[in-house]
């Protein structure tokens, strides 16, 4: 069965975002973006692991581009880190920056690792 | 979201405006990856939703006209889908290591400068109509 590929992505994107709302509320903190940093870096893990893995085309429009993509966001991130900094909260504008990329490469190495495992 | 009313009806009107946001928004993604692929795309809408996202966060703090409703839909649904951090993560693990640097550097400094010219246009608009 062929899907349209806009239905397909759309479609993950939709869920991706709802799911991004309710764990962005689950952990949410006052001092920090917790929350945007747990998305990105689940939702990096989860690309990385489908797309080592080498799912088919369209499994990786629906999971990566469409729940993943949408799930993850640089938006909320980089307004996020210049709120910190602007405010006087320097270390935590650097150390959100800094989390983000860590924590979504070490993420990318565990979904790669993992993969070589399973795979 | 902690000024959101618990009635249910409020509830799923939000988690609707989210759902089409995230599908308007992934679906413009895909598309500005089909017209430019690889990491110039990503940088793209990354930096683009920056711009608006910021845009969007200093209104409500400078005039505040918008309505929560918009802000939902636009924010949380539509940009926050259209930007995206793992895709923008993969691309440079995959990239080689000077285009890696290149691409994270182009993406954080662009992103943030992004949302500061998003708030220089919010805080000209506010005083464009506040008179």
């Amino acid at each position: 069965m062929e899907f349209d590929p806009a239905h397909v992505v759309g479609t993950g994107g939709a869920v991706g975002a709802l799911l991004r709302q309710y764990v962005d509320h689950l952990v949410d903190v006052d001092e920090f973006p917790l929350g945007t940093l747990t998305v990105n870096v689940l939702g990096t893990f989860l690309l990385g692991f489908v797309t080592f893995l080498g799912v088919d085309s369209t499994t990786l429009l629906l999971l990566g581009t469409g729940v993943c993509g949408s799930f993850t966001t640089f938006s909320s991130f980089s307004v996020q880190t210049v709120r910190l900094w602007e405010t006087g909260d320097r270390l935590r504008a650097v150390g959100n920056a800094t989390l983000n990329l860590l924590g979504a490469g070490l993420a990318l190495a565990v979904a790669w690792g993992l993969v070589r495992i399973v795979g | 979201m902690s000024e959101v009313t618990r009635h249910p009806l409020v509830r799923l009107e939000s988690l609707a405006l989210v759902a089409i946001g995230g599908f308007a928004g992934s679906n413009l993604r895909y598309f500005a990856a089909l017209v430019l692929p690889g990491l110039a795309g990503t940088l793209a809408v990354n930096v683009v939703g920056s711009f608006a996202l910021g845009f969007v966060l200093y209104e409500r703090l400078y005039s505040g006209l918008l309505a929560k409703e918009t802000r939902v839909v636009v924010s949380t649904g539509f940009l926050s889908s259209f930007t995206t951090y793992s895709t923008f993560a993969l691309q440079s693990a995959q990239a080689p290591p000077l285009w890696l640097v290149v691409n994270v550097v182009a993406n954080y400094t662009l992103g943030f400068s992004a949302v500061l010219l998003g708030r220089y246009v919010a805080r000209l608009a506010e005083k464009r109509w506040s008179q």
